[in-house]
């Protein structure tokens, strides 16, 4: 869905001029393609002016001027020689020119992307983002392109055509010239009728691409209900409706171009007409007429091309606005010029008064109070949406607290270098990432320059080597797109040795084993324990089995800590968290 | 390419109507620059100026006739290529119905789609296209040569040397173009990926503050994707230059030639310029045509991928015997089976061997991976086992038709998928004629009658697509109500409560256990307090069975049962305690 305001023409030439300030850097380049396409129009319009001079020199027998004719031969020949090279060379430069723009948006947009705080992305669908990056750049591509190598040509042409045609004739041009914006005026008129059909069109398509996305989405769903026949009979009521406007959709648009022809066929008798007359009159020779007439065929083109231009851009501008809306989101705000880089801290871990929340409206933790010392464990527990995973976006500063301060051996957060302070965690969280790199890759992630036995050594504890020695390839086996040849559990191991290959001082483990199974988790457990040992560690977990001996248990409820204290303790109270517990192990008797 | 022509042939009539009348109104153009000629040779020599409005107004004439003919065929057109796209699109949506999980895993779901809608669409346009204009292109470039030569036999040559030079250029540069444009799209889907894979991962990037190298690798991706378009930009520009010379040398032939035969008096003026006409249409018409190849080539690669999965014939098909009525026979058997999915070299099961009669539950536990999932979907015969037999009340599954199968067995996954449209619509997938007191019954059952009271609507409840206005675990209620609706002998539950909490699935399974005495029930799960009521239990390991009998007779004898249990133990204390 476009916005409104993208399609409003304030809006439109603000985007337009930005258009063209990305393309200022090449403007030396433009001026030439510009020139060149004056030569390359110029010389066209001319090679039809010394057929019709050749013509002229073919009069009848014996009435043929063989030297004239040979000079008119090379003319022509230079002339098509140096239009074709023209031609080419600005194509090139044309292509060259793009190319660099839309390198050079995207670039801009990926770093961007690197730079804008997670509010953003968080609220944007990825889908969305990508499109804005790969898609809308590449319409806006062939726009551009599009419009250089068209419109200004296309231009050019008229005007050429227009010159020359006045040149030979004045009044045979005025026939051309009033009679030729019939057929625009019909094109135009027909795209118009035909835009609403193809609307209804992409409305039923949208349809039944959402149908068919549900239903072959959920296609073992289907099967398992014996659900086809119904499944058919429902597709086929929309491919019915679909195929409907797509008949009159695709037959009002294809009128477009026998009316042109015929427009183009009418204006063309008209000249035959009145050239002859002239003609008889001796007013023009035959070959001009010629000329004239190859002119007229020629002349309804451009009137096309600069017309699927116009649409063309319309389209381009909108995606450019799409692509200057992300390049305008304002990024995290700049690190202050004295921050300090946090060295080797002790991992002291101070929340004060914490107050936060996504939007204004729903106020998410409030005056949170949280201190860890150094090589304390600390976990917090709770139900869904209670803003677990919301501190640990705290912690890491995907999110800068509301008012209130975190403080890490004493210095607030928002003091330090964000790479210093997210260096020093190491963090493993549900959702498992691994980039669609070899599997040494994606351990070394954190430290590219790691040795294969460090490597090695880390994913040995992480009890990840035995299963990667029976990939096919070993450590150097490429993970598919997604993780797509790993179970969830793999994955999850692999994010695990990628971190007790870096060390970082402190550790964020949200949900880390949520999809391995409890017997391998026993197994890494010991893993985990030799890694949090000196270091300060915040859990998540809702298998409260794994975060028994934290020596600090949060139980947190609508973004407060309404309990807190070890796990005897907890249970002493016999409140919340005791509760908790319970239920997870409730039986059935 | 069957398949198309399959569908057309089911509209014979409109599809030759579409090129017939094409070149019907390519003709009339074609007889334009022999009516020019006879204005210049027969008009304007002698001065006759009748004969020139005569002669124009056959002109317009012979316009709106060419008018006419072209808008019948560009309905026939449209008309032929909306019938087969639309026939194409319900055949294949009809046909991926067919498969069976095999064939499903081994294209994927998202191929499927965009077959369905993006590629026939391609098809579609394609064809129109094809309708319209490859049958008119080379009519007019021939028939354009031929009127050459009744013009003039001897003048016309250079046109039998232009217009295979003219083919060849067009030949050379869509050959050479088309692979480098392959290679183009590859680079793009890189630079997507890497967009898509950086979006993903945005937290572990700034975690391990990698943003710098990120950029690097993406920089690096669309510096190629530029080198790889300027590359092939450069050969593509060649074609018009190319054929704008080669036209272009035909002409100063016809001029050269065409002034020897004029002073000798076999040739007019006007005969002159009406070569030169002919050689300017063929231009016109070859360069639609390129462009017209590009377009076609395009549609080809989506009719290929498309025949690709109407060539795909299910590895199950639906026939066979109906499931036998339930006697003395055990409800399920399974002897010695093994299972490797397509492909794998490995076997995912092995050696499994248990049986269950009618009215038991069985409990299968075991690790992530350890085939849980890969046996239940042995059951309903989505998967053939690949050794071993399976049997359902005493017939061997292979003997049976699978429809009839899945009438009697009722499996929930894991991952609910619901539908959009009303909850009534929704459950009524587990027996079309379902009643209200039916559908009741089945939402009690899976504890899901109370939210959805609570949401007062009833069976109307609007569900969003994948019922996104619910939670997972409401989800997961009414997926399993929708299989309770059916009143299955066989009911296998695929880890399908893993969003319930504890309390809420043990109301669960004591519900279904207590309302459906003659139902066999698997309960597969990675908890043990959810199976330990099992009449028996299967442990799996790594798709072997690692242990079979009762929780008590397990805890005695298996020890990966131990370890699982051991791993989970806190939780039988606490329950102890409770």
């Amino acid at each position: 869905m476009r916005k409104q305001t993208d399609q409003a023409p304030g809006g439109r030439a603000r985007t337009l001029r930005r258009v063209l300030r990305c393309i200022r850097p090449y403007s030396g380049l433009v001026a030439l393609s510009l020139a060149l396409s004056v030569l390359t129009v110029a010389l066209t319009l001319y090679v039809p002016i010394l057929t019709g001079r050749g013509v002229d020199l073919i009069v009848g027998p014996g009435q043929v001027d063989f030297s004239g004719l040979l000079a008119v031969i090379l003319s022509i020949l230079i002339s098509v020689l140096i239009t074709s090279a023209a031609q080419w060379v600005m194509n090139h430069i044309n292509n060259q020119i793009t190319y660099h723009i839309v390198q050079d948006l995207r670039g801009r947009a990926f770093n961007h992307l690197q730079e804008l705080p997670l509010s953003y992305t968080d609220q944007h669908s990825t889908g969305d983002l990508i499109s804005r990056v790969i898609t809308d750049i590449d319409q806006l591509s062939d726009g551009l392109l599009l419009g250089f190598t068209q419109l200004f040509t296309g231009a050019a042409t008229i005007a050429g055509t227009i010159f020359f045609m006045l040149s030979i004739d004045p009044w045979i041009t005025l026939i051309v010239v009033l009679l030729s914006p019939l057929s625009f005026v019909a094109a135009n008129f027909i795209s118009k009728r035909s835009f609403a059909m193809f609307q209804r069109q992409s409305e039923t398509r949208g349809e039944l691409t959402g149908f068919t996305n549900e239903l072959l989405g959920g296609i073992k769903v289907v099967q398992a209900f014996n659900h086809q026949t119904q499944a058919c009979e429902e597709f086929d009521a929309i491919n019915r409706r679909l195929s409907e406007f797509s008949l009159k959709a695709t037959f009002y648009s294809s009128l477009t171009n026998p009316v042109t022809r015929f427009m183009c066929a009418v204006i063309y008798a008209g000249v035959a007409i009145a050239g002859g007359l002239t003609a008889i009159a001796g007013k023009i020779t035959v070959g001009q007429l010629s000329s004239f007439l190859s002119y007229t065929n020629q002349y309804t083109k451009p009137f096309n091309d600069i017309t699927s231009v116009l649409t063309e851009l319309q389209n381009s501008i909108a995606s450019a606005a799409r692509v200057f809306e992300l390049l305008d989101a304002p990024p995290a705000p700049a690190e202050p010029t004295d921050a300090v880089v946090l060295r080797h801290p002790k991992g002291e871990v101070r929340l004060e008064h914490v107050d936060f929340s996504y939007t204004p409206e729903a106020p998410l933790i409030q005056d949170l109070n949280l201190s860890a010392a150094p090589g304390q464990r600390i976990a917090i527990v709770g139900p869904t949406g209670c803003g677990k995973t919301t501190l640990i976006n705290l912690l890491m500063r995907f999110y800068d607290v509301h008012s209130g301060s975190i403080k890490v051996d004493g210095h607030d957060i928002r003091q330090l270098t964000r790479q210093s302070l997210r260096t020093s965690y190491g963090m493993v969280l549900q959702e498992t990432w691994l980039r669609s790199a070899s599997i040494r890759d994606n351990l070394a992630y954190g430290r590219p320059d790691a040795t294969d036995e460090e490597v090695i050594a880390a994913a040995k504890k992480a009890h990840a080597h035995s299963f990667i020695m029976r990939m096919p390839e070993g450590y150097q086996t490429v993970i598919a797109e997604g993780g797509g040849n790993l179970s969830q559990g793999q994955k999850q191991l692999l994010c695990i040795a990628r971190i007790m290959l870096c060390l970082p001082p402190m550790l964020i483990l949200d949900e880390a084993t949520s999809s391995i199974d409890t017997r391998t988790e026993i197994h890494i457990q010991g893993a985990f324990e030799t890694l949090m040992k000196g270091r300060t560690s915040f859990i998540v977990a809702h298998r409260l089995s794994t975060i028994q001996n934290a020596d600090n248990i949060l139980v947190m409820n609508q973004g407060r800590i309404i309990e807190q204290g070890t796990h005897e303790a907890l249970l002493e109270k016999n409140g919340f968290y005791a509760q908790l517990y319970g239920s997870q192990f409730a039986s059935e008797d | 390419m069957r398949r198309l022509l399959h569908d057309i042939a089911l509209h014979p009539f409109l599809t030759v109507m579409a090129p017939l009348f094409k070149m019907l109104e390519a003709s009339f153009e074609l007889l334009v620059p022999l009516v020019v000629a006879r204005m210049i040779d027969v008009g304007i020599a002698p001065k006759d100026g009748p004969y020139l409005w005569r002669m124009g107004a056959l002109l317009v004439l012979l316009g709106v006739v060419g008018f006419g003919f072209s808008i019948t065929a560009q309905y026939f057109a449209a008309k032929s290529a909306v019938s087969v796209g639309m026939a194409m699109r319900r055949d294949l949506f009809a046909h991926i119905q067919t498969f069976s999980y095999r064939e499903i895993d081994a294209i994927g779901t998202s191929t499927l789609m965009n077959r369905v809608t993006n590629d026939v669409n391609q098809v579609q346009n394609g064809f129109n296209m094809f309708l319209r204009l490859f049958l008119r292109s080379p009519f007019v470039v021939l028939g354009a040569m031929l009127m050459a030569f009744t013009v003039n036999a001897r003048a016309a040559v250079p046109f039998v040397v232009t217009i295979p030079v003219l083919l060849m250029v067009i030949f050379v540069i869509l050959l050479a173009s088309m692979p480098l444009y392959k290679k183009v799209q590859q680079q793009l889907d890189r630079v997507l990926l890497s967009t898509r894979e950086n979006l993903l991962g945005i937290r572990v990037v700034r975690a391990f503050a990698r943003q710098e190298e990120e950029k690097a690798r993406f920089r690096q991706e669309a510096g190629s994707l530029y080198r790889r378009q300027v590359f092939v930009g450069g050969i593509s520009a060649l074609l018009n230059p190319l054929t704008y010379v080669a036209v272009n040398l035909g002409i100063i032939a016809i001029l050269a030639l065409g002034g020897r035969r004029v002073d000798a008096g076999d040739l007019t003026q006007g005969e002159v310029i009406a070569l030169i006409n002919y050689m300017s249409q063929i231009l016109t018409e070859l360069v639609k045509l390129a462009n017209l190849v590009i377009l076609l080539s395009k549609a080809l690669a989506s009719l290929g991928r498309v025949n690709a999965v109407f060539e795909t014939r299910p590895s199950i098909t639906d026939t066979g015997e109906p499931v036998p009525p339930a006697e003395d026979q055990p409800a399920v058997s399974f002897e010695d089976v093994g299972f490797a999915y397509a492909g794998s070299q490995e076997e995912a099961l092995r050696g499994i061997t248990f049986s269950v009669l009618p009215g038991e539950t069985i409990g299968i536990i075991g690790g992530t991976g350890a085939g849980k999932s890969t046996l239940a979907n042995l059951i309903p015969r989505f998967y053939d086992c690949t050794s071993g037999t399976i049997r359902l009340f005493g017939q061997d599954i292979k003997t049976l038709r699978p429809s009839s199968i899945r009438a009697h067995v009722g499996i929930v996954p894991q991952k609910a998928t619901l539908f959009s449209g009303s909850l009534r619509k929704n459950m009524q997938w587990g027996k079309e004629d379902a009643t209200e007191e039916e559908i009741y019954r089945a939402l009690d059952i899976a504890q899901a009658r109370e939210f959805v009271d609570s949401k007062r609507k009833g069976l109307e409840l609007p569900l969003q697509q994948n019922g996104g206005n619910l939670s997972g675990g409401q989800k997961q209620r009414l997926a399993i109500a929708r299989a309770l609706v059916g009143q299955p002998d066989i009911l296998i539950l695929d880890d399908s409560a893993s969003a319930l909490d504890f309390a809420t699935d043990a109301r669960l399974r004591r519900a279904i256990h207590t309302s459906t005495q003659t139902m066999t029930v698997f309960l597969i799960s990675q908890r043990v307090s959810a199976i330990r009521g099992a009449d028996h239990i299967l442990v799996l390991d790594d798709g072997r069975p690692a242990g079979y009998g009762t929780h008590q007779e397990l805890l005695a004898s298996c020890r990966v049962y131990q370890e699982i249990c051991a791993s989970q133990n806190a939780g039988e204390g606490a329950a102890a305690h409770a």
